[in-house]
Parts: C-alpha cells; sequence; structure tokens
C-alpha cells in the first residue's frame, strides 16, 4: 500500500504563501513547506500553532536555578561550613552569579535538546531534501486522499498559483 | 520580506540585487575553490606565531610561573589583562547575534556568523590565561565542585574567580550552542551542493538531516530566540562578573561600584572595534562588498561611538569620585594614574579611548573602511592598556608605600600574549575556509529588503564547475520510503 503525494516547486515567496493558502482553503491536505530560509507568514498559511518549547525552556530554567542554589547551599552550610571572620555561611548575595549562570545554562542546553528532539534532527539521519530547497526552491507537499482526479486538482491547483514545477511520489505507507 | 510599500527611509541590505541561488553561490564559493595564496601566506604567519606561543607556554608551564615579571606586589597583571582584554573582545559577536537579533536589526545577518565564530575564538584565547596562571595547569579540574576525596574539601562559592569560572564556561557552552544552532540550516545547503564524497559525508552529519520543513523553521526560530533571550542577559553577566573580580577587593582603583558597567560597555566597544577590523579584511579579501556594506560599517561605528561614550563617561566618574570621596587612597590612586610612573599607558588609553572614537561623528571617517580600519586598530590598543592601566597602577602602588614596586611584563608573557594572536587568526582562517562565513538562510530572507518585488538580478561570474549555478528543473528524490512515479514539468 503506497500513498501518493504531490509537490510543487515555487521560486518566490509570495508564491509560495499564496500556494499555501490556497491549498488549505481547498480542503487538501497540506503535508508540509519547504523552504530554503524561515518565510514570515508561512506559520498563518500553514495554521501551525506556536511551538511549546518556550515551557522546556523554563522549566530547563527552573531546574537549572534550583540546583544550582541547592549545590551552593549544601556545600556551604551543609557539608563544608568555613567559620571566615565570623561571616553567615548562607551567603545568599554571593550565591546569585552562579545561580544565574548555571539557570541559563541549563535553559539554553534543554531547549536545544528538546528542538532536536522534537524536530527529529539528529546526526546520522537518512533524511535528504528536496531538489533545491536549500538553496533556491520552495516546495509544497500535498497529501491528497486518492491518488485520481483528486491529486490532479492540486496539481492543477499549484500550477495555477504559480508552481514552476510539479512532481509525484509515492509514499509507503 | 518584500516591500509592497517602498519607503524612501529604507536602504537595501544587500546593495547589489541577487537571485536566492546567486547568493547561495557566493557565500558558498570560497569553501569550495582551493584557498588562494593569500590565505596561505596569512595561515602560514598564523601558524608560526601559535607555534611559537605554544612552545612558550610549554617552557612556562615546565619551569614555573617565576618566569614572568610578577613580583609581591603586583601578583596579577599580563595573564588577567589579557584575559579581560580577550573575554572583551567576545562579546560584539554575541552583542550582535542576540541583542541586535531581540532588536529586530535586519542589518546583523551579514556579520552574525562571523561575530560569533569570533567570539568563540575570543574566549578560547581568554580562557587560556587563567588556566596558565594557575602554575600547576593539570589540576585546573579543582575548581569543578566535585564530591571529592579531600574531605570532600568544595570550591568557594564566595569568590568571584569561581563566578569567573561559571560565567566564562557557561558563555562559551551558550555561544557554541547558538553558532552551531544558527549553522545548521546553511551545512545542509552546503551538503546539498557538494558532490559525493568526503564533504558531502561530513555535512550530512553536521547538518543532522536539515530538510527545510517549515514545520521544523517554526521551531527553529523559536528556539533561536529563546537562546538570543537568553544570551543578551548572559554577555552583560559575564563582563559584569569579571568586573567584580577587582570590584570585590579593596584595593584603591578597584574597589568601585562603576565596574560591571563600565567593563560592560567597555567589552562591547573593544569588541565591535576587533568586528570592524576582522570584517574590513574580509569583505575585501571575499569580495563581499555588497553583502557587508559601507552601511553595516557605518552602523558599527555608531555603536562604538555610543559605547565608547559610555567609556569616557566611565573614566570621568572615575576620576570626580576619587576626589570627591575625599579618601586619600583613592585620590592618590587616580593622581599615580595619570601622573606616576605609567602615566604613558594612561594617556594612551585616554587618547585611543576618549579622543580617537570622536572621529566617527564624521560622516567620511565613518563611511571610509580604510580610516575605520585603523580606528578600530587604535581603539582595540587602548581597550588593552585600559585594562593593564586598571590592573597594574593600582597594584603597584597601594596602601604601604614600603611595598611600592613596578611591573614590567618579561619575554614569555610578551610571547604568550602575541601567541593568541596567532590561535584566534588560525582559528578564524580555518572557518573561512570550512563554514559559510554569513548566514545564507538569514541574508536570503533579507534580500528583498526594500526592494521593489522581481528586480532583475545582476550578473554573476559564472563558474562552469559549480554544477548548482545552472538551474534545471528538480530532479527525481532518492528519499528512503519516497518513490518516484511521475514527474511534469511545467513550463516557467
Amino acid at each position: 500500500m503506497s500513498a501518493p503525494v504531490l509537490v510543487g516547486y515555487f521560486d518566490s515567496e509570495e508564491k509560495v504563501l499564496d500556494a499555501t493558502r490556497a491549498v488549505r482553503e481547498a480542503g487538501y491536505t497540506l503535508d508540509d513547506v519547504y523552504t530554503p530560509y524561515a518565510v514570515h507568514g508561512l506559520d498563518d498559511a500553514m495554521g501551525l500553532k506556536p511551538s511549546r518549547l518556550t515551557w522546556v525552556c523554563f522549566g530547563a530554567g527552573l531546574l537549572g536555578c534550583t540546583l544550582a542554589m541547592s549545590l551552593q547551599l549544601y556545600t556551604s552550610v551543609v557539608s563544608w561550613p568555613l567559620n571566615v571572620g565570623g561571616k553567615p555561611f548562607n551567603s545568599f548575595p554571593a550565591f546569585i552569579p552562579v545561580t544565574f549562570e548555571l539557570t541559563v545554562l541549563f535553559a539554553g542546553l534543554f531547549s536545544v535538546a528538546a528542538f532536536l528532539v522534537r524536530a527529529k534532527l539528529f546526526p546520522g539521519s537518512r533524511r535528504r531534501a528536496l531538489p533545491r530547497v536549500t538553496d533556491d526552491r520552495f516546495a509544497i507537499t500535498v497529501a491528497p486522499r486518492d491518488a485520481g482526479p483528486e491529486l490532479a486538482a492540486a496539481e492543477e491547483l499549484l500550477v495555477r498559483h504559480g508552481a514552476v514545477a510539479t512532481s509525484r511520489m509515492e509514499v509507503a505507507s | 520580506m518584500s516591500q509592497q510599500h517602498l519607503s524612501p527611509l529604507r536602504v537595501p541590505l544587500v546593495t547589489e540585487a541577487r537571485t536566492l541561488g546567486q547568493l547561495t553561490e557566493e557565500i558558498c564559493a570560497p569553501m569550495e575553490r582551493a584557498p588562494t595564496w593569500k590565505w596561505w601566506a596569512a595561515f602560514a604567519i598564523a601558524v608560526s606565531i601559535l607555534g611559537t606561543g605554544a612552545g612558550i607556554v610549554a617552557y612556562q608551564i615546565g619551569t614555573g610561573i617565576g618566569v614572568w615579571g610578577l613580583n609581591k606586589t603586583v601578583g596579577w597583571a599580563f595573564d588577567i589583562t589579557n584575559f579581560v582584554f580577550w573575554v572583551g573582545i567576545g562579546h560584539a559577536g554575541t552583542l550582535i547575534s542576540a541583542i541586535l537579533f531581540l532588536f529586530r536589526q535586519k542589518w546583523r545577518t551579514s556579520i552574525n556568523r562571523a561575530a560569533e565564530a569570533m567570539t568563540l575564538f575570543a574566549v578560547m584565547c581568554a580562557a587560556l590565561f587563567p588556566v596558565i596562571h594557575m602554575g600547576r595547569p593539570w589540576l585546573a579540574f579543582w575548581v569543578l565542585p566535585y564530591p571529592n576525596s579531600r574531605g570532600s574539601l568544595w570550591v568557594n562559592f564566595r569568590s568571584p574567580l569561581l563566578w569567573d569560572v561559571f560565567a566564562i564556561s557557561t558563555y562559551f557552552t551558550i555561544s557554541a550552542v547558538f553558532w552551531y544552532v544558527g549553522l545548521i540550516p546553511d551545512l545542509a545547503t552546503v551538503r546539498d551542493r557538494a558532490k559525493a564524497g568526503l564533504r558531502k559525508a561530513i555535512f550530512r552529519v553536521l547538518s543532522l538531516g536539515w530538510t527545510g520543513s517549515h514545520r521544523t523553521w517554526s521551531r527553529y526560530e523559536t528556539v533561536y530566540m529563546l537562546l538570543a533571550g537568553l544570551a543578551a542577559p548572559l554577555v552583560l553577566s559575564v563582563h559584569t562578573i569579571v568586573s567584580m573580580d577587582f570590584a570585590t577587593s579593596v584595593i584603591p582603583g578597584w574597589h568601585t561600584t562603576i565596574f560591571p558597567p563600565y567593563f560592560v560597555a567597555g567589552a562591547v566597544f573593544s569588541g565591535f572595534a576587533m568586528v570592524l577590523t576582522l570584517m574590513i579584511i574580509t569583505r575585501v579579501v571575499l569580495g563581499y562588498e555588497h553583502l557587508i556594506t559601507i552601511r553595516h560599517l557605518e552602523n558599527m561605528t555608531k555603536v562604538i561611538i555610543v559605547t565608547g561614550g559610555i567609556v569616557s563617561l566611565a573614566y570621568g566618574t572615575e576620576v570626580f569620585i576619587a576626589w570627591y570621596s575625599g579618601n586619600p587612597y583613592e585620590r592618590f590612586a587616580f593622581l599615580n594614574r595619570a601622573f606616576g610612573p605609567y602615566a604613558w599607558a594612561y594617556w594612551t588609553m585616554v587618547t585611543c579611548n576618549v579622543v580617537s572614537p570622536h572621529l566617527f561623528w564624521f560622516k567620511k571617517v565613518r563611511t571610509s573602511p580604510a580610516a575605520i580600519f585603523v580606528l578600530s586598530l587604535v581603539i582595540n590598543v587602548g581597550m588593552w592598556f585600559e585594562r593593564f592601566v586598571i590592573i597594574v597602577t593600582s597594584l603597584h602602588r597601594d596602601f604601604l608605600p614600603s611595598s611600592w614596586s613596578m611591573y614590567t611584563p618579561t619575554m614569555v608573557e610578551v610571547g604568550t600574549f602575541i601567541g593568541t594572536f596567532g590561535l584566534f587568526f588560525t582559528l578564524f582562517l580555518l572557518f573561512v575556509r570550512v563554514l559559510p562565513i554569513i548566514s545564507i538562510g538569514e541574508v536570503k530572507s533579507v534580500l528583498g529588503f526594500a526592494r521593489p518585488p522581481g528586480e532583475a538580478p545582476a550578473a554573476l561570474p559564472r563558474r562552469p564547475e559549480h554544477p548548482a549555478s545552472e538551474s534545471p528543473a528538480p530532479e527525481p528524490l532518492a528519499v528512503p520510503g519516497l518513490a518516484l512515479a511521475s514527474r511534469k514539468d511545467v513550463p516557467v
């Protein structure tokens, strides 16, 4: 069993934005859009929701902050309290810099890790890009429900909206 | 974004009309052709300096820190001066990549990649000095808080020097990650241009399977913004913490609350000077005058005017407060800076940092690459002397006249410092050879800025050996799980 996928190639961001909207308005299943750079407005055109990675960043920042503060309190108050001129063991203000740095470190590293996992990016990935989409072409992939007239209609729609080329692919489902 | 309504106030960021394909071609070209004799000459010089520096470092580690010119009074001099100098150089890169990004300054796109690379290399140079000055660098791991068999003797979290360890290592890590995340789409571009072979294999691994899917782009933009938002306060915190190495002590001339903002401004000041130095050379050698335009240089000189002004104000404030505080030690420290045995260093600093940036008020100077280049070098010299003046003049005559002394660097210290320049330029030259030094994806996104849509692109010198310069119809795909059923080419 294989499902047909239609690819339309475009040569400018205006056309691809326009065609993306048209594909969704016509009710076809928009699979994805491939672009050489981040096209602003495509999120809306594709109907993508805002990324939830910001929450990962926030949580990781909290974790880093907590761990840093706990480590400093544990080492300076519990494990090895050093009496230096009668100063308090819990010298909270002096712990702020390290706490801040570790908050940033955790938040940054976890956000990037979460992004790579979510976008399935990893070294050794076998995925290939469509021809020229990392250079100067924009591509829309449409997955119609049937390989017959609907596919032809979708293809016609892409061409009408300025596709410079189209191709059909079989995707093993 | 192409603008339907063109404002006369907007100037195109890419000054020559180019198609997307031409941009890819131009930015990837230096990586794909054999290095020129100029590159080899520069690389040979840089590597020889690096090698000499490495030899000197090996000698001082083998012999001991006694080969430096330090004495009991001046226990910190060249090592910390150079450390602060290099960390400062690094800050402009993060400022360009993170802070300008948050301010939506589109002109950053042509320079952010190189500036961030510069940040990484500068931080590497900086980190060498504290490690060498430990005297026993193989015990450097003692600064990490790990459970140990010394009674579980922990590090001192109240020490600014330990804050430095955390600040610098975090800064380096986040800068490296930020730089790499920014590189991923471009690595995929290079991968797709490469013919089968080692280059393709390497870039396939590095680009992590990037396909240009907009679902990924959307997340990528989010992560990039998060990293920028994290890096912006980080860059301010790093030099703040570096300044606290001095400000938390009681030495007259160091014991000042103005240090953190003053150091941060100074760092951005010197960093932008170094970015200008490198960019002016790069744009000429690689023929990127239309990508790194006069306007980019001019914008950076304006940042230099501002930060230079802040630095000048800080100098003035320090002198005023030294007088106003009525503290005799503080007063003496500043009189000694200006009129003592190191007065030559102080006045060099004032000339380079306070006087020279004001030349940038003149548009002729701001828009002349040669003049900017000279001034950027002058500012770098000035900022180096600033650190030297702060550190050495405050230490060499402190509270007890009986312990006053002078400090002169030895050849070993000077050699180590010059050696770090060798390291810096070696890394930068390698970077120019192996990675796209301008962010391809980001420049493409501002290509249409302030341009009427559909403007005819300028002709590029065609290099027939690059298959990507032709424009074929899309080829059949070789995607696992995807088999081409049919293809229909529509005449364009």
